[in-house]
Order: structure tokens, then sequence, then C-alpha cells
């Protein structure tokens, strides 16, 4: 029987008639060819450098820098390395991207729902602003905030004076600085405190809801608990912060914290920029919520206001979040753009400055470019583990 | 009337095309101990069949029974891992030359017809005949006004599938198929997906088919159509070929259990 | 059955009633109109007095710009410079066919029923490029040769985003068949090479083209500095483009592919004539849509040293001669981008309505 069954197919198909022989084959192909080209690119780049008198390896980032930059969230000065370079870059991409997020965030959400008013002219306002932000250039937008504005305001000495605490010219923005002294840690005891407390009437208010069906207004409460008890932390304890105003000294302010007009600009054209794209996907992540739902649940007998908070929202929020989180990808790489301005951002410090200065382009650029793929592969991490949690509650 | 033959045919199938042009020429379908699996699930289980040229042949049963899927491996759409599918003396192997020579051999009719929206009904009907069989465009669209005209919708050759009823468009699936001047054709529940008007005018192709000698493998629910065109009805359970029979024998007299349950529930209506 | 000539009663709105229902319809919304209601007011009319009323139009120089509003003579004293770059005065006939040709084959995409549009759409995507292979350059045909050192303003920014696109088109298809096939390792590397380059910002992929590329190329072998940054936004775009037409891909239903195997196509053919053209047909709105940000993302290769249209804007604003005219250059480019940009949006938008309403039916 078994000898009948291989005299049954007498040679089996001819191999390149085998698809899997085929794809096989196909693949091998491709391996060799991606293995040739990249062994080109090493052989030509070697040589290059070679002719060129360009060392390889990292051995550069223990190197004295020798550079000033503008503005470093760690200590940095000319004598330290090229490898701290990279980080205050890195932190000061961070920053800004953070900053960015926040801000776009708050105003996409704003416009977003803005755009879906019943008040006519507050729908067409938002409409008019997503329209014009989002179509126009990004780097333009920096620009004309960094050149156009930020770089007309007066010099130091004629600061614009907010308050007398406040000083804005077009060196950048002065405010003070909170310095904490003895006995602040009261206040962040006492919010440590109304946190537990909050978390601990959230479940106490479940209990009884689910035992008696009474409703407590836990939001309330627990807002009322946050800002009450520091409040009363700080006075009790003698109010122990002091504001360091920053002053005149010479030609430039000295004292309080400064954000540097380059980094205004770009936080600034960041936020409104990527805040339009937010709106249009929160207007149409709600209304991809549909009628029917909003139908149900009026027909329930929900009010206006908890129809939204239990059923448009967690139905939209799943809509929104995955494009949401490509626009915070997107406003991270765009805080690239610095570099047009002189914000001292990764690229710009260290894919600019020190890569000219070191010639060693390829470890730089390597370096540079598997930051931003780290942050982007963390990103869609995050971005898969949230999908497989909303798809385990559809079942 | 199927078991002798493939007893035949098994002993003999050393050089089966030889054998089979002198001996059983009529013989266009044979099966022989097939199995398959979808992953660790074992969807079709030994099964054997042979068809026969010209016969018609209904394959019935309760949903999930791996009727489509076997009618699915019999043009390769799925694949099979044990045992042998011979289709006009080629046997379906992984040699990407004999599955499309089968495929041009064997026609296929979809439960959602498939037709392809972006182009015309008749250029839907020439695609295949034009690229595969390269025959010249002229000679493509008059074979193909003739299958229409065969179905009956020739006046809706120049329109889009969108633009057509269900029934209009699974009548041009029908055509289409036959365009490729198949020797086989096999549907896979062509009515399932028709509104209850519309079926009888699929039908009535279906049976004007079958009059005109071609061999056909059904998988339908319809049974009033087994009844009046099968020469065989093959009625499936679990993965299994439980009853094959004629089919005034099939609906007067099943022989077994699981048969009889079924077309108790199925007559009921 | 009769045709009913009763009509719905009419629910006339006077102004008033309208004001009410939407402006005013509750405590909050009435406090609302009249916040942004004074912001529109008081930051409109100055808005529209510079831009406008107040504006210098007419004149020679900065001199001439005496008004208190904008000092538009700037944008009209320089507009050969941002719209031509340093293309040679006698030779901008070239440039200006080309502009009628894309004209010619793209305005009428917008216009329904336009005869041969389909045709006009064909020739701006493949006749259109040849042709301006050799007009533009010139070098052939007795055209006078002028290096592309010499491109810039609108010119070199339309140039960038079409060549871009078009270039990235094919790359993409195949990218996009390659994730989607059953070879691992074809689809391994498709992953990778879509993945990276879209985890990383446009400049640091011109930067690389301008900085490594001539290390990665055999010594003798160089390129100009445009031919580099195409060669960087053509890979950079095609990881965009793959994405969007795996997309479409997808959405195309297994019984198309099942139909097309059935009827013994083989994968080139099943994929050429039935599942691609359905495809791109339905990711043409997301084509659009990656157009016009790769349009506004041209704008990055002035951080190269290529004048752009901002490019050209940017090193003019600070020319001493004029003074302070960095707004009006602003305001003039942001408008080019705009009318561009929001045009083609509002094309792609009624393209999905059509194809979503296609689909139903």
């Amino acid at each position: 029987m078994k000898k009948q069954t291989i005299d049954s197919r007498p040679a089996g198909p001819k191999p390149w008639y085998d698809p899997r022989v085929r794809s096989l084959f196909f693949q091998v192909v491709a391996i060799a060819l991606v293995f040739w080209a990249g062994w080109t690119l090493v052989e030509n780049t070697l040589a290059n450098m070679e002719s060129r008198g360009i060392s390889t390896g990292f051995g550069f980032l223990d190197e004295t820098a020798g550079f000033g930059i503008i503005m470093s969230l760690i200590p940095y000065d000319a004598t330290m390395t090229y490898g701290r370079t990279f980080w205050v870059g890195l932190t000061n991409t961070l920053l800004v991207s953070a900053m960015g997020i926040v801000a776009a965030t708050i105003l996409g959400f704003i416009i977003g729902v803005a755009r879906l008013s019943s008040n006519w002219l507050v729908a067409k306002v938002s409409l008019v602003y997503i329209e014009v932000i989002r179509n126009i250039p990004l780097l333009l937008q920096i620009f004309f905030w960094y050149f156009a504005v930020l770089g007309a305001l007066p010099s130091p000495r004629q600061s614009i004076d907010v308050g007398g605490t406040m000083f804005l010219n077009n060196r950048g923005l002065y405010v003070p600085e909170p310095l904490t002294q003895d006995g602040f840690g009261l206040v962040w005891w006492a919010l440590a405190i109304a946190i537990a407390a909050v978390v601990g009437i959230r479940i106490w208010a479940k209990k009884r809801q689910l035992a008696t069906g009474q409703i407590f207004p836990t939001f309330k409460v627990g807002v009322a608990l946050l800002v009450l008890l520091p409040a009363i932390a700080y006075f009790a304890a003698g109010s122990p912060l002091e504001w360091e105003v920053p002053a005149l000294k010479g030609f430039n302010f000295g004292g309080g914290i400064t954000i540097i007009p380059e980094l205004a600009a770009l936080w600034v054209a960041l936020s409104l920029y990527t805040g339009s794209f937010i709106a249009e996907i929160v207007r149409s992540g709600i209304l991809s919520v549909s009628k029917g739902q909003t139908e149900a649940a009026k027909a329930l007998g929900l009010p206006n206001g908890l129809t939204l908070r239990l059923v448009v929202i967690p139905q939209a929020m799943r809509v929104i979040i995955p494009p949401l989180t490509s626009q915070y990808l997107n406003l991270a790489k765009n805080s690239s753009l610095a570099t047009a301005i002189g914000y001292p951002d990764l690229v710009a410090v260290f894919m600019g400055t020190t890569l000219n200065q070191t010639g060693q382009a390829v470890e730089v650029v390597a370096i540079t470019m598997a930051v931003y793929l780290t942050i982007s592969l963390s990103i869609s991490l995050f971005m898969n583990i949230y999908n497989r949690a909303v798809a385990i509650k559809e079942r | 009337m199927g078991n002798p033959m493939t007893e035949q045919t098994q002993t003999s199938n050393a050089t089966p095309s030889e054998q089979d042009n002198t001996g059983k020429k009529s013989d266009i379908i044979r099966v022989e101990g097939m199995h398959k699996w979808y992953g660790d699930f074992h969807v079709l289980k030994d099964l054997n069949l042979t068809v026969a040229q010209g016969e018609r042949i209904v394959i019935c049963g309760p949903s999930g029974s791996g009727k489509s899927t076997f009618i699915r491996c019999i043009n390769r759409l799925e694949e099979h891992q044990q045992g042998k599918i011979i289709v006009d003396d080629v046997e379906l192997t992984d040699d990407v030359r004999q599955i499309d020579t089968v495929r041009r051999e064997v026609g296929m009719v979809f439960q959602h017809f498939n037709l392809f929206p972006h182009l015309t009904v008749l250029e839907n009907c020439c695609l295949s005949p034009i690229w595969v069989r390269k025959i010249p465009r002229k000679e493509a669209e008059a074979t193909a006004m003739e299958y229409l005209e065969r179905v009956k919708i020739p006046d809706q050759a120049l329109k889009y599938p969108g633009q057509l009823s269900g029934g209009q468009q699974q009548r041009v699936a029908i055509a289409r198929a036959l365009c490729m001047k198949p020797k086989i054709m096999l549907f896979d529940e062509p009515t399932s997906a028709l509104d209850p008007e519309m079926i009888k005018e699929v039908l009535d192709v279906m049976i004007e088919l079958a009059g005109s000698g071609m061999t056909m493998l059904c998988v339908t629910h319809e049974m009033g159509f087994a009844k009046t065109v099968a020469d065989r009805v093959i009625f499936m359970d679990g993965g299994e070929i439980v009853e094959e029979a004629p089919p005034h024998e099939f609906f007067t007299n099943p022989r077994e259990a699981r048969t009889q349950k079924f077309l108790q529930q199925i007559l009921a209506h | 059955m009769a045709e009913s000539t009763m009509k719905p009663p009419k629910k006339a709105l006077s102004p008033v009633k309208w004001m009410r229902e939407h402006l005013f319809s509750t405590w909050y919304n009435a406090l609302l109109t009249l916040a942004v209601g004074y912001l529109l007011v008081t930051s409109v009319g100055p808005l529209l007095n510079w831009l406008l009323f107040e504006a210098n139009f007419q004149g020679q120089d900065a001199s001439d710009c005496t008004g208190a509003g904008a000092c538009w003579l700037f944008i009209s004293q320089r507009l050969n410079f941002f719209i031509y770059g340093f293309y040679p005065d006698e030779l901008q006939w070239r440039v200006d066919a080309m502009f009628l040709l894309l004209a010619i084959a793209f305005v009428p995409q917008f216009i329904e029923r336009f005869p041969g549009r389909k045709w006009l759409g064909i020739f701006g995507m493949t006749g259109l490029p040849i042709i301006g292979y050799f007009l533009i350059p010139g070098g052939t045909f007795g055209l006078e040769v002028v290096e592309s050192t010499k491109w810039g303003g609108l010119m070199l920014t339309l140039i960038l985003a079409y060549i871009g696109i078009l270039a990235s088109l094919p790359i993409g298809i195949l990218l996009a068949l390659g994730r989607r096939s059953e070879m691992p390792i074809i689809r391994g590397l498709s992953v990778v090479f879509i993945e990276v380059w879209r985890a990383v910002p446009l400049i640091t992929v011109l930067f690389m083209a301008s900085v490594m590329l001539p290390l990665f190329l055999p010594e003798g072998v160089n390129f100009e500095k445009l031919a580099r940054a195409l060669i960087g936004i053509t890979l950079w775009q095609s990881a965009y483009m793959a994405e969007v037409i795996r997309g479409g891909l997808q959405a195309i239903p297994r019984g198309q592919y099942e139909a097309a195997d059935a009827l013994g196509l083989g994968y080139w053919r099943k994929m050429g004539l039935v599942i691609l053209p359905q495809a791109l047909k339905m990711v043409i709105p997301g084509i659009v849509n990656t157009f016009i940000s790769l349009f506004k993302d041209t704008t990055l290769v002035l951080i190269i040293g290529l004048f752009d249209v901002l490019g050209t804007v940017q090193s003019t604003v600070t020319d001493p001669a004029w003074q302070n005219v960095a707004i009006e250059g602003y305001v003039f480019v942001a408008f080019c981008f705009w009318v561009f940009c929001f045009g083609i949006s509002r094309y792609s938008q009624n393209l999905e309505r059509k194809l979503d309403t296609g689909h139903k039916t």
C-alpha cells in the first residue's frame, strides 16, 4: 500500500513548480540581496571614512564637547563630554514633547467638543481654527512664533512686566521660581493623605451603592478634599514657600525660571498644530458613537450628562485613543523641527553640533534613529496592549 | 454505484492516467482517503468519492459538517493534508502547474457571488479567458455574451455588479465560471445568500445547466433541486460522508439515523 | 397611488428665533457667544485693516511702505524669486508650461463629469513627469541646462512633493504586498523597513540623506543635494504609502481573493487585475491625505539648505532693505500652502463620501 502511494506520485512536483520551494527560493534571494546591499554599504562607508580620515567607534562619546548649550535640564557645561550632550538633547526633546502633549491634548479636546457645540458661533470658530491651522506647515508656524511674534518682543530693559513678578522680553519669559522651605513636607503629606482618602471614599461609595442604591457625590467631595487638605496644611505650617522673583541684572534678568523663546515658540506651535489634529480625532470619535446608542440611553431614562459619561465617552475613547497616540508620536517626532530655530533638542545638539564637530556621522545618526525607534516602538507596544484590553472587553 | 469503482481504481493506480484513458474514461473526479485538519481540528475524515463525467451530485448536511471545505479542496482553495484528489487525470499536489491546470478546468460559484465590483459584467466574464486561456478579446467577449444569454441577462453586460440584484449577480457568477469552458462546476451554497424570490431564477439556470450534461457538484440546502436534478445525494456530518444514495432512495428510505434526523429537521419546514 | 400634494409644514425661523436657538439657548451658551463674539470683533477689525485697508500695494521699494498695514509690496517685488528661485528669467517659460500642464491634468479632477478627466489624471501621473524630466533641467532637445542648485521657490516645493509621492507609490505597493505576504522573511523585511522609516522624523532622514548618503556610495559616485533629498523623501514616504495601501488590501473581502484563485489567475494577475485596482481606488483619499502631509513636510528641506518656497521667503525677510516684513512673508507662504492643502483635502473628503455611499449600494 505504501509503495503504491509513492508510485502514484511518480516524481512529485519538479522543484521549481513546488510553491514551498519557490517561496524558500524568493526568501533566500531577498535575504541575499539585503545582505549584499548591507555589505556594500558598510564596505563603501568604511573606505570613504578611511579616505577622509574619520575614525570609527563610539570612543568620541567620552571626549570633551567644548561647546555650550543654551538650555539644559541636567547640569552641563562646555567641559563635559559628547556623551553628556546626548543626554542634554534627549531630556530637552522629552521636555518639549511632554509639554506639547499636555497642551495639545487639552486644546484638542476643548476644540473638538466645541466643534460639536450647539452654539453656532463656537462651532464655526472651532471649524475655522482647525481648517486654518492644520493646513499650514508646522515649520512655518514655528518660524512665525519665533521670528515674527517672539522676535518682535522688546529687549530686556523694556520688558513687558506682568504684575511685577513675570517678565516677557525677546530673551524669553521669566517667571518666579517656588523655593520650598522647612515644613513644606507637611503639605506633601497632606496631599498623600487626601489621595488615599479619595480612593477610600470611592471604594466605600461603590460598596454603599451596591448595598443601598444610594449614589455618593464622589467627584465633588474628592476635589474638595484634594484642594482643601493641602491648603490647610500649607497655612498650618506657616506658608513654607518662597518665590524667587526674577530681577534685571545688567543687561538681562537673573533668578527665577526662564523659558527661552526657542522653547516657547516650539511649544506653542507644536501644541496649536497637533491640537487641531486631535480636535478632529475627538470630533469623529464622538460622532462615531452611533445615534442609536444615545437614543437607547435616553430611552432608558438616563439624563444627558450621564448619557455622555456612561455611554458616549467610553465608546468614543476606544475610537479616539489609537489615532491619539499616533498624534503623540507625531508630536514627538515633529519636536525635532527645533533644529530650525536653535532649540537644543536631540537632533539639534547631537545630530547637529556633535556630528559636525566629530564627523562621526554613522554612529551619531544610528544613535539618534535608535532613540526615535525606541520611543515609537514603546508607544506601539502600549497601543497593542491597549487594543488587546479593549478587544477582551468586547467579548 | 460508487464503491466498486473506487476499489477498481485503487487497485490499478500504478499508472492511473493510462488506465483511465482506456478503461474508466468517465471518471472525472476521484477522491481517495482524503483528510484535512485546521490546526489540530480534524475537519475532513477519510473521504472517498468518485464522480463520473456528466454526473450531478448534491452534497448536503448540517452547518459545520465540512461540505463547503470539501468542495473547496477540489479546486485547491483549501489544502488537504492526506489522501489523494485527482481531477480530470491531474492529481492535486503542491505542484503549482497542476493546481493551475485543475483550476482552469473547474469552475466555481460562491455563496456570496464574489464578482469583481470594479469590472463590468462582461469584463468579469472575460477576465480569466483573456489572461489565463489567452483567448483574443473579441472572441472572449463573444463567448461571454453567449453565456450571458444562456443565464438570461445579456442586456446587463455593461453594468457593474453593484447595479444588479442578488439573483442577477449569481447568474453572472455562473456565466463567469462557464466562460472558462470548465469540465466541472462547483457550487458552494449558491442560493443561501439570496432573497427567496430570487432563488428560483438561479436554480432554473442550474437546472438548465444540468440538462446540458455538465458535471456538477453542488453544496445546497435546496432539496427540491436535489430531487429533480441530482444523480446522487451525499450526506455529510462531522467531516465524514455518512450516506450516499440516489435521490429517491435518499429521501424516501434513508439508512442512517443521522440522515433521518437531518431530513426530519429540513423537511419539517 | 396619487401623489400627495401635501408639503410638510415649514418651520419659519425668524433671525431672532434662529439666534435664540443657535446662540443663546442657555445662559452659558449666551455667555460663550458674547465672549467669543467680543474676541472676534476686537481681533478681526484690526486684522482686516492690517491685511487690506491700511496695507501697501503700490510702489517700488521699502520706502513706499508708508501705511500702517502690511507691506504687500515686498511680496510682489520678490514674487519671481518665491516662485522660481534662481531659475533664469528668460527660461521661466519652461516652468510656466509645467504649471499649466499640472493645472490641465488636475484641475478637472475637482469637476465631476468633466469629459476624460480620468485620462487627464493618468497623463498627470505618467506623461507629465516625463515631460518635466526633460523640460525643467534642460540639456536635451537643444534646451539650455539649468542646474538643480538654481531651482527654488514654489516650483521646488511642487517638484519635491510630486516626485516624492509618485516615486513612493510603486515602492509602497511592493512593501504593502510584502507585508501581507505569506513568506515570513519577505514579511519581516517589509515590516522592519516600514516601521523604521515611520519611526524616525523626516529631519533625521534628510540629514542622513545629505550627510550619510555620500559615505554609503562608492567613491566618485555622488548625487546633487536635491537628488539626495528626493531619495530620502521617497524612502520615508514609501513607508507611509505602504501602510495606506495595506489598509486597502485588508479591506478587500476574502471572497475576491478566492474567486480570483478559482478562476486560475496567478498571484501577480490576481493582484494586478483584481485586488490592487479595487484596493487603490479605495485608498485614494488616504493617498491624497499623505500627499497633503508630504506637501507640508517638504518645507523641511530648507534645513539642509534647499530653497523651497518657505526657504526663499525666510532668506529674504532678513534682507535689511526691507524692515519687519517677516509677518508678510509668512502670511504669504501660509496662504500658498493653505489654498493647496485645503483645496485638496476638500477634494479627498468629497471622494471619501462618494466611496462610502458607493460601497453601500
